[in-house]
C-alpha cells in the first residue's frame, strides 16, 4: 500500500521570495508591481504597525474595547489584501481589521467597532465586506456562498476569507472549502498560521504536518507560503484570484506567521506558553524589516519618508479617535429597531419603554 | 474553611472530583498549560498530567461529541466550553445526541458529562460571549441546567454535577467570577441539584432568579425592606429540572410574585417558570406575576449593555406594581 503521507511536507514547501535579508530568492516568481505600487506596500505596512500600537495603548487607557493585535502578521494580512480589486468580498476574522481598512472601511468605523458600537458595523456604500467574524470558522462557509453568488451573477470578482491556525479544525472550515470546491467558486481561504490558537500550538491542533495540504482532500489548489514576505504572499493571492475569476475554483493559502502581541487585549499572557526564544526567532523574520532593506536596496525607501509615514498614520489616528468619541452613545432603543423590517408587537411595545427610559 | 472567589471554589470542585474518582476527565480548549482563558483550571494538568486535564483542538462540535465518546468507554467527561455563545457549535451533540444516549439505548447507556461554560453580561465582552442561552438547553428532555450565584454552591453544585449520571450544563456567571469570596469548606461537599434555596426570607412578595440576578434581586429586597416591603429572594440554583416545590411553598406564604432573568424575555425560563405557578397556585395569587428580563433583542453591543441588562431598579419597578395591584 502506498503511504498517503510519505513526503507530503515537500508537496507543500513553503513559498519564499523575499528572505530574511530582503534578498530576492526567486526571482522568477517576483510579481510584477511598479515602484509605487511597491511603495504603497511599504506605507501601508508601516501605517498598520502605528495602528497596532496606539490601539494597544488606547486600549490600555480604556478608550477602545475588543483588540486583537496584528503587527507581525502585515505581510499576510495587507499582502493578501493588495491583491484585491475593490469588487472582492471580503469574510474577516476578529484579527483581520486591517484589511477591512484598506478595503476603505474608514478608521474611526473601526474603533467604534472595537468599541462595541453598531455604527462600527454599517459599512459605506461599496466597501464590499462582512464584519469581523467573531465565531471561528464561521466566516468559511459563508465565504463558499459569497462566492457561488459571485459565480451565478457573472461577476469577475472573488471572495476571500480569513481564519488562523485554530480555525482549520473546525467543521466550518472543512465544509467551506469542500462546498467552493464543488461548485468551483471564486474563492481565497486564507489562513494565518500564527502558530498559535491562544495558547494551543499549532503542533497540538491537528497531526497535519502543514495545513495546506487540508486542501487535498477538498479537491482544490493548496498552498503554504512564508506569511513574513509580502511579495510571497502578495504573488500567491493574485494568482488564486487570476484562477478563481478564471473560472479554476478556490485555493487555500497558508501564511506562516507570528503574533508579536498577545492573542487580545482581554487579559492574555503569553509568557505562559510561547518562550522569549521563540518570539525572538520569529521577530529575525519581520515583514516590515526585510520589505525594508529590499526597498532601500532599490533606492525607493528612507528613514525620513518612514517617518513621515509614522507621523501621517498618528495623526489620522488622533483624528479618528476624535470622530469616533464625538459619536453619541448606542441606545437600547436603536438596538430595537435593528432587529427586523418591521417590528412586530412585542418589540413595539419594548421600544416604547425604552424611549421612555432614554428620555428620562 | 477558606476565602475563595467563584472561580476558585469551581477550580477546587474540579480538584476534588478529579482526586475522586480517576475516570473523570478535564478538557477544552486552552484548559491545559494555560489554565482556561479565565484561570478555572488552573494547575490542574501540573496536578494530574496531561491525560487527565488537556487541551482540545479548536472545534466544540468535537469537544462535545468526543465526551459522548469517552462516556462509552466509562469516563466522566468534564468538557469546558470556552464561552457558552459557542455552545451553537455543539448543539446537536448536546441536544441531539448527549441528552438523548439514555433514551436511545432504551436506559442501557448514559451520559455522566458535565459542560462547564461561562456566561452572562455585563463584562464587556465581544459579539455571542454574553448570551444567556440556558432556555436552549433546558428546552431539551434529558439535559440538566446549572447556573450558581456563589462560591459555596458552585463548588458543591460542580461536584454534584459531575457525579450525576445524566448529562448537565453547568454555567458559570463571568461577572460573578471574581466579584466577591466567602467560605468555602476545602473538603468535598455536595450541594443537591434540582434544589432551590431560599436565601432571604419575606412575607410580602417573592422574588425568583438565578446567577447574577439573584444579587441584583437581593439588592432590590434591601431597597425595599427600607420601605417596609419584605421580599423574599429564592435562588433555583439548578435552572432545569426547576425546584417547584420550594416555589410554590414560598407564593402560598407571599401571595405575589416577580420573576427575574437576565435572558430576553421571549426566551428563557420565566415562561415555562410562571405558567407552572398558575397552573398550580392561582388561588392563591392576589397579583398578576411580573416578569423582569432583557429585551427581545440580540445581547446588546456593549455600548449598551448597561442599560439592555436588567437591574435592581427594574425589579424594584416590578414589585411595586404587583404590591400595589
Ligand atoms: C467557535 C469559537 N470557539 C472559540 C472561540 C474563542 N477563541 C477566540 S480566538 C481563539 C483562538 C483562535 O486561534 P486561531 O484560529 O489560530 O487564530 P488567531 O487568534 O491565532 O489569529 C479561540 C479559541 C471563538 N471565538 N469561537
Ligand atoms: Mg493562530
Amino acid at each position: 500500500m502506498k503511504r498517503t503521507l510519505e513526503n507530503i511536507e515537500e508537496q507543500f514547501e513553503t513559498f519564499q521570495i523575499l528572505n530574511e535579508e530582503g534578498k530576492i530568492v526567486n526571482k522568477d516568481a517576483m510579481p510584477e508591481l511598479s515602484d509605487e505600487e511597491l511603495k504603497e506596500i511599504m506605507y501601508r505596512m508601516v501605517y498598520t504597525r502605528i495602528l497596532d500600537q496606539r490601539s494597544i495603548a488606547l486600549n490600555r487607557q480604556g478608550r477602545l474595547g475588543f483588540y486583537a493585535p496584528t503587527a507581525g502578521q502585515e505581510a499576510s494580512q495587507l499582502g493578501t489584501q493588495f491583491a484585491l480589486e475593490k469588487e472582492d468580498f471580503i469574510l474577516p476574522g476578529y484579527r483581520d481589521v486591517p484589511q477591512l481598512i484598506w478595503h476603505g472601511l474608514p478608521l474611526y468605523q473601526a474603533f467604534l467597532f472595537s468599541r462595541g458600537h453598531f455604527h462600527g458595523n454599517q459599512f459605506p456604500e461599496g466597501v464590499n465586506a462582512l464584519s469581523p467574524q467573531i465565531i471561528i470558522g464561521a466566516q468559511y462557509t459563508q465565504a463558499a456562498g459569497v462566492a457561488m453568488g459571485m459565480k451565478k451573477r457573472g461577476k469577475k470578482s472573488v471572495a476571500i476569507t480569513y481564519t488562523g491556525d485554530g480555525g482549520t479544525s473546525q467543521g466550518d472550515f472543512y465544509e467551506g472549502i469542500n462546498f467552493a470546491g464543488a461548485y468551483k467558486a471564486p474563492a481565497i481561504f486564507v489562513v494565518q498560521n500564527n502558530h498559535f490558537a491562544i495558547s494551543v500550538p499549532v503542533e497540538k491542533q491537528t497531526n497535519a504536518k502543514t495545513l495546506a495540504q487540508k486542501a487535498v482532500a477538498a479537491g482544490i489548489e493548496g498552498i503554504q507560503v512564508d506569511g513574513m514576505d509580502v511579495l510571497a504572499v502578495y504573488a500567491v493571492t493574485k494568482e488564486a484570484r487570476d484562477r478563481a475569476v478564471n473560472g479554476e475554483g478556490p485555493t487555500l493559502i497558508e501564511a506562516l506567521t507570528y503574533r508579536y502581541g498577545p492573542h487580545t487585549m482581554a487579559g492574555d499572557d503569553p509568557t505562559r506558553y510561547r518562550t522569549e526564544d521563540l518570539d525572538t526567532e520569529w521577530e529575525k523574520k519581520d515583514p516590515i524589516v526585510r520589505f525594508r532593506k529590499f526597498l532601500e536596496e532599490k533606492g525607493l525607501w528612507s528613514e525620513d519618508e518612514e517617518n513621515e509615514v509614522i507621523d501621517k498614520a498618528k495623526e489620522e489616528i488622533k483624528a479618528a479617535i476624535k470622530k469616533t468619541d464625538e459619536q453619541p452613545k448606542q441606545k437600547v432603543s436603536e438596538l430595537i429597531g435593528n432587529m427586523y423590517e418591521e417590528l412586530p408587537q412585542n418589540l413595539q411595545e419594548q421600544l416604547e419603554e425604552f424611549k421612555a427610559k432614554e428620555s428620562k | 474553611m477558606a476565602q475563595m472567589t467563584m472561580i476558585q471554589a469551581i477550580t477546587d470542585a474540579l480538584r476534588v472530583e478529579l482526586k475522586n474518582d480517576e475516570n473523570v476527565l478535564v478538557f477544552g480548549e486552552d484548559v491545559g498549560q494555560n489554565g482556561g482563558v479565565f484561570r478555572a483550571t488552573e494547575g490542574l494538568q501540573d496536578e494530574f498530567g496531561e491525560e487527565r486535564v488537556f487541551d482540545t483542538p479548536l472545534a466544540e462540535s468535537a469537544i462535545a461529541g468526543i465526551s459522548i465518546g469517552l462516556a462509552t468507554q466509562g469516563y466522566r467527561p468534564v468538557p469546558e466550553l470556552q464561552f457558552f455563545g459557542f455552545v451553537y457549535e455543539a448543539m446537536d451533540a448536546i441536544n441531539g445526541q448527549m441528552a438523548r444516549l439514555r433514551y436511545r439505548s432504551g436506559n442501557t447507556m448514559n451520559a455522566p458529562i458535565t459542560i462547564r461554560s461561562p456566561f452572562g453580561g455585563g463584562v464587556h465582552t465581544p459579539e455571542l460571549h454574553a448570551d444567556s442561552l440556558e432556555g436552549l438547553i433546558a428546552q431539551q428532555p434529558g439535559m440538566k441546567v446549572v447556573i450558581p450565584s456563589n462560591p459555596y454552591d458552585a463548588k458543591g453544585l460542580l461536584i454534584s454535577s459531575i457525579r450525576d449520571n445524566d448529562p448537565v450544563v453547568f454555567l458559570e456567571h463571568m461577572k460573578l467570577y471574581r466579584s466577591f469570596r466567602e467560605e468555602v469548606p476545602e473538603e468535598d461537599y455536595s450541594v443537591e441539584l434540582g434544589k432551590a434555596n431560599v436565601k432571604r426570607e419575606g412575607t410580602d412578595v417573592t422574588l425568583i432568579a438565578y446567577g447574577a440576578m439573584v444579587h441584583s434581586s437581593l439588592k432590590a429586597a434591601e431597597e425595599l425592606d427600607k420601605e417596609g416591603i419584605s421580599a423574599e429572594v429564592i435562588d433555583l440554583r439548578t435552572v432545569m429540572p426547576v425546584d417547584f416545590e420550594t416555589i410554590l411553598k414560598s407564593v402560598e406564604k407571599t401571595n405575589r410574585v416577580v420573576m427575574v432573568q437576565e435572558a430576553q424575555r421571549q426566551a428563557g425560563m420565566a415562561s415555562y417558570i410562571v405558567s407552572n405557578i398558575q397552573e398550580r397556585a392561582i388561588l392563591h395569587l392576589e397579583a398578576p406575576i411580573l416578569t423582569v428580563a432583557a429585551p427581545d433583542t440580540v445581547y446588546a453591543f456593549t455600548q449598551a449593555e448597561e442599560v439592555w441588562l436588567p437591574n435592581y431598579n427594574d425589579i424594584i419597578e416590578k414589585v411595586n406594581a404587583v404590591i400595589n395591584f
